[in-house]
């Protein structure tokens, strides 16, 4: 049977909006009313315009920003509700990988480090076997036992996401939020990318909430699909539905722009 | 679904050579030593012809893009050998000042980020006025009402009212139709997208396309698009040139180098990206791999295949002499000693 990991209700975050002396306050409503479900093992992809509410659904989900309303569950627990340590124990169940692989790895830190620090963060492993977890993780994203001690500056934009991955399984988290992991890269690189992102998957049944704008990516890569415009989820369905039988406007409207190729 | 469109465009002046461009050498002075980042390149434009240029990151698309206009990085930049031949004028050759008149006057260019490229301090109307006094001798009130017909070319609404707006008040779409305008402004021979719609959502990047598209069917310009993506290409050129490492891979029709590559390079490129299909079934394959990355700029120039390190084809012949440049039929070339082998 599949199991729930994220289920998310009717969710809403608000923006302030700058207001002049008179007027009342007005809100920008950048998530306004998402729900969905996600299983374990499945990747739900969420695509729509710049500026529709992908990223601020992510970060809200992820208590990074301040939801205004609505209802976050990780497995059984209540994320909205939490605070102080118990939210920080919540947090390394989830984990992000960014899209800008150059400004998202601290420069001062070796590689070894910047994966092992969700660990230590966590505190629950001796120093043997959170090296032994690095090893292991370094194997799995690709990446040489002998890069281990080396600065971010001297891996290549692949390399670093390799390390941004490695750092995001460390914990073996429920869910890892994929922002545009990507789009910063170039094309074969991004399919060395992709098709790890896919095997590491498989192998440990990884959870994944994928943000992207590029649609062939998209179709690659999800279970599910909800299309997001102005802060709300017009069109979700799984991805054979999605993508051979759309049925929002919208959702034709993004598929019909892409230019393709015919092979 | 949309399907594929391969857009013809014009064909007038029955294929008139506007750009030549004959076995150019461009090098950079880097720390490592004097390297060739375009390589002996060749090839023709025909007057409003379409050309594109693909490859990865750091393969030269965009110095081969400053090269024609005349905009090499300085002091580390120079043309070392070749022609630039534009209406049988060799840019090359030419003096700064001659460059300078022919860029904005024949040969324009769009950059990837619109923000950076549009000054934050003046209106969009006063930056597009600018060029048009300077280049074509408008004017003050002449210039303005140019500009706003320009802005209305590119399709922004009410230009009336918005070119007395800020770059910051426009979305990212409207800030490149603005590019396009002042690219525009003086009617150019040849217009040089270098990844125009990159930063864009896909749904403005169709728009950029159709506008693009649309104003080269009524200015006759010729376009040279440079992009990472084969889809943009198959819906803007006829023809395509794939760079690696400063070098000419491939070169041919559209659908000559789609459908059937030439260059293990090519097809890796090909094969490497999850194309949007029209339909699709449970079934999905892992994507083609292209294993490690363009070799750095001081191993450019190298009597060797400099994709041998990362092509399933290489042979000790690759790893010790460069590949001839080799027509097939119909002017499709290829730089590759196994071409044959490839199915
Ligand atoms: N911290 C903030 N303060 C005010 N407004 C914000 C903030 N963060 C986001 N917004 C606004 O909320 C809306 C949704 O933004 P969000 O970043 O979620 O979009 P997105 O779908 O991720 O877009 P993109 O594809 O460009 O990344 C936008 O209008 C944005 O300008
Ligand atoms: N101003 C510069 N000075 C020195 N090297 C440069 C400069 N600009 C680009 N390069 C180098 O030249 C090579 C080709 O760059 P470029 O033409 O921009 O590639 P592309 O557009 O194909 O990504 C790269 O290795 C790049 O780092
Ligand atoms: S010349 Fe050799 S190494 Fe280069 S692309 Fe052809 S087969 Fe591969
Ligand atoms: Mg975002
Ligand atoms: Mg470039």
């Amino acid at each position: 049977m599949s199991e729930v990991i994220l289920s998310v209700k009717d969710l809403q975050v608000r923006f302030p909006l700058t207001r002049s002396m008179f007027t009342k306050r007005k809100y920008l409503y950048a998530v306004d009313g998402v729900s969905f479900e996600l299983n374990r093992g499945e990747t739900l992809a969420i695509v729509g315009e710049s500026g529709s509410g992908k990223t601020t659904t992510a970060l809200a989900i992820a208590r990074l920003i301040k939801a205004y309303a609505g209802q976050v569950q990780l497995g059984d627990i209540d994320l909205l509700s939490l605070h102080g340590s118990e939210l920080r124990d919540v947090r390394n169940r989830m984990q992000f990988i960014f899209q800008d692989p150059y400004s998202s790895l601290n420069p001062r830190l070796r590689a070894e480090h910047i994966v092992r620090e969700p660990l230590d963060s966590q505190g629950r492993l001796s120093a043997q076997d959170k090296e032994q977890r690095v090893d292991e993780l370094f194997k799995a994203v690709g990446l040489r036992p002998e890069q281990k001690r080396l600065f971010p500056h001297q891996f290549s934009g692949g390399q670093r996401q390799r390390i941004g991955i490695a750092r995001a399984l460390a914990t073996q988290p429920d869910l890892i939020i994929c922002d545009e992991p990507v789009s910063a890269l170039d094309v074969a690189v991004q399919a060395q990318i992709l098709n790890l992102l896919r095997k590491l998957q498989s192998e440990f049944s990884l959870t994944y909430l994928f943000i992207s704008h590029d649609l062939g990516v998209v179709q690659h890569m999800c279970d599910y699909v909800a299309v997001m415009y102005k802060g709300k989820i017009v069109e979700y369905a799984d991805r054979l539905s999605l993508f051979n039988n759309p049925q929002h406007s919208y959702t034709k409207e993004l598929l019909a722009a892409v230019p393709t190729i015919t092979l | 679904m949309q399907d594929t469109i391969h857009h013809i465009a014009p064909d007038n002046s029955a294929d008139a050579i506007l750009l030549s461009v004959r076995n150019l050498t461009v090098e950079l002075t880097t720390r490592d030593g004097v390297v060739p980042v375009i390589d002996n390149m060749s090839f023709d434009l025909k007057t409003g012809g379409n050309i594109s240029f693909v490859g990865e990151s750091g393969c030269g698309k965009s110095m081969t893009a400053l090269a024609l206009m005349g905009l090499l990085p300085q002091p580390a930049g120079r043309i070392a050998s070749g022609q630039i031949l534009f209406n049988n004028e060799d840019l090359a050759q030419a003096s700064d000042a001659r460059l300078r008149e022919i860029r904005g006057n024949d040969i324009s260019m769009i950059f990837q980020e619109p923000m950076t490229s549009l000054n934050p301090v003046y209106t969009i109307g006063e930056q597009i006025a600018e060029v048009l006094r300077r280049h074509r001798n408008l004017d003050r009130a002449e210039a303005t009402a140019k500009a706003i017909e320009l802005l209305d070319a590119v399709h922004i609404p009410s230009p009336a009212s918005r070119i007395n707006d800020y770059p910051h008040q426009l979305s990212g779409g409207q800030r490149q139709r603005v590019m396009i305008a002042i690219a525009l402004a003086c009617e150019p021979k040849i217009l040089i997208a270098d990844e125009p719609t990159t930063a864009l959502d896909v749904t403005v990047q169709a728009q950029i396309f159709d506008l693009l598209t649309e104003l080269q069917e009524k200015t006759g310009t010729a376009i040279v698009l440079i992009t990472h993506d084969m889809g943009a290409v198959a819906r803007m050129s006829q023809d395509i040139i794939v760079m690696y490492a400063g070098r000419k891979a491939e070169q041919g029709t559209v659908a000559q180098v789609i459908r059937q590559p030439a260059h293990p390079y090519t097809h890796g490129l090909i094969a490497a990206v999850p194309h949007l299909l029209p339909t699709i079934t449970e079934e999905r394959p892992e994507l083609l791999e292209i294993p490690g990355i363009v070799p750095p700029l001081s191993q450019f120039g190298q009597n060797r295949c400099l994709f041998a390190s990362r092509c399933n084809y290489a042979t000790e012949q690759c790893r010790q002499q460069r590949p001839e440049e080799i027509s097939r039929e119909n002017q499709h070339i290829t730089a590759c000693w196994h071409t044959d082998s490839l199915s």
